[in-house]
């Protein structure tokens, strides 16, 4: 599914986020991506969805090349891949229902099936009943669920979740946890950047370990491993 | 592009105009504002170009023919006059006919000419108007050396002045107009950008989610027309209104015969449709140009 060859990524300013690293994820794995601030969690989640290109190696996705694809054809990556963020990423003017219908509006999908695909989505994720709700209506987990919805509409073959519940209270983590949880169960790749020891040492998957921008540790049903 | 998507961007572009409440309001107050001052200017410049037209047209050369030239000769003079290029048209007037005018325009006065009747003075004439006004000279002076000419007569110290007034109204109506565009485009292009700029995280995650830089594109298009458009509104009415009260009381003060405005239909609605055009394509181009610099990656 991912492929990394010696990656490396030095950006202008001479700060190397990635110093060459290798790694392979099969289909369907759940993969916690942990290590410090500054480590290069959120360079390597970017390099997946191509919003970062490597300065040097190769990155493939589904077989993709992705540091090679023409601009042009950038969108098409995405629409396989569902991205979630700390921040949510919603279009502030939208409701739940549009922000979630926007991405299927992309692929030029049938107004019919728009209506009925973000329906399940949104009961999927509990929002049903706030569907024509803007994002300041809803809470902060509400937000996130979705985000959630929004990214797996399309059915993608990977859902990358950059710190996911940074900003959620434990209770409302462990629901989108638990959303996660379904998600993978259905064949869905799921790599997620974390900082909740918890979550991690409690729902036990496969955790890649980053420091100084390489892989310090990669285990299967591993631990958090840091204190904080 | 799917039927269903075209739909669906229209109705983007729409809501957009709804969904940026005050900076739409700000935007289509810039294309409102200018298209007014287009508007004035275009109404003036063109009505002076059209006084201009009318006076220019009116300009005749006369050929007064030598008292004692044979019909044959006169013709061959009519025929040397017409084979000039720059001559449009040319009459023959008689003397009698000449006389018969002369008495008409001095009304009162011109019944003591009546006594010329039977021994008439007058020169034969030659009436010539010319393609443009500027051969005017020209083709004066030409005539001027032909045989049996006596003497050959336009205005042209009026000429020549209202040649000059118009060339220069010209020259500054187009510079102005321009001058004008220009500062509205940058105008109206800069708060578009204001409004787009807000909209620069949107842009971020439209790409996110995988969509083509034409898909966020058409919605910018859709609305940066419409704005160009409702900014055009108020400018639309003002002239379909404003030169109607105009024209009517203008008209009735100018009644020199030569003096003639643009009238009000089909002027305005020409004005009009230009406003309105000159509108939405502003608004296309501030919004297409603002969104695309956030489409390079």
């Amino acid at each position: 599914m991912i492929e990394m060859k010696s990656v490396y990524k030095v950006y202008d300013n001479g700060v190397t986020a990635l110093d060459g690293v290798d790694l392979n994820i099969d289909q369907g794995e759940f993969v916690y991506v942990v290590g410090p601030s500054g480590a290069g969690k959120t360079s390597f989640i970017k390099m997946m969805y191509r919003e970062e290109v490597p300065t040097k190696g190769k990155v493939y996705v589904n077989k993709v090349d992705v540091g090679n694809i023409k601009e042009r054809n950038v969108p098409y990556l995405r629409r396989d891949i569902g991205v979630i963020f700390q921040d949510f990423k919603l279009l502030p003017k939208l409701t739940a229902y549009e922000n979630v219908a926007f991405a299927l509006e992309v692929i030029e999908e049938n107004p019919r099936k728009i209506r009925r695909k973000v329906m399940d989505v949104l009961d999927r994720v509990g929002l049903k009943h706030k569907a024509r709700f803007v994002p300041a209506q809803l809470s902060g987990g509400e937000q996130q669920r979705v985000a959630i919805a929004r990214a797996i509409v399309n059915n993608p073959k990977l859902i990358i979740a950059d710190e996911p519940t940074g900003n959620l209270d434990p209770d409302t983590s462990w629901e989108i946890m638990k959303i996660f949880d379904e998600v993978n169960a259905s064949g869905t790749t799921l790599v997620m950047a974390t900082h909740s020891k918890e979550i991690v040492n409690t729902i036990r998957k496969r955790v890649i370990a980053m420091e100084k921008g390489q892989i310090v540790r990669d285990e299967h049903r591993g631990e958090y491993g840091y204190e904080d | 592009m799917k039927i269903n998507t075209a739909k669906r961007h229209l109705r983007e572009g729409t809501k957009n105009i709804i969904r940026n409440g005050w900076m739409t309001i700000a935007a289509v107050g810039a294309v409102t504002t200018t298209l007014i001052l287009v508007a004035a200017f275009l109404m003036l410049i063109l009505n002076l170009n059209q006084i201009a037209d009318n006076i220019e047209s009116d300009v005749e050369i006369r050929v007064y023919i030598d008292l004692n030239t044979s019909e044959d000769e006169i013709d061959e003079l009519g025929e040397q006059i017409a084979s000039i290029d720059q001559v449009s048209d040319h009459y023959f007037s008689s003397k009698d006919e000449e006389l018969e005018m002369l008495i008409e325009d001095l009304g009162e006065e011109g019944e003591a000419y009546e006594l010329f009747e039977q021994d008439n003075p007058l020169n034969h004439v030659y009436v010539i108007s010319t393609e443009q006004a500027e051969d005017l000279s020209g083709v004066a002076n030409r005539i001027d050396r032909m045989d049996h000419v006596d003497e050959v007569n336009y205005r042209s110290d009026v000429v020549d002045r209202l040649l000059e007034f118009n060339k220069y109204a010209r020259y500054i109506g187009i510079i102005f107009i321009t001058a004008l565009l220009l500062t509205a485009s940058f105008l109206i292009s800069n708060t578009i950008r204001m409004t787009i700029t807000a909209r620069k995280d949107e842009i971020g995650i439209m790409r996110l989610v995988g969509a083509k830089n034409s898909f966020i594109r058409w919605p910018f298009f859709v609305e940066g027309m419409l704005t160009g458009v409702l900014g055009a509104f108020l400018p639309v009415v003002l002239v379909l209104g404003g030169y109607h009260f105009l024209y009517n009381s203008l008209s009735e003060q100018i009644n020199f015969s030569f003096v003639e405005l643009l009238p009000w239909n089909p002027f305005a609605w020409q004005l009009s449709l230009i406003l309105l055009g000159i509108g939405a394509l502003i608004g296309i181009w501030g919004s297409v140009m603002s969104v695309r610099k956030f489409l390079k990656i």
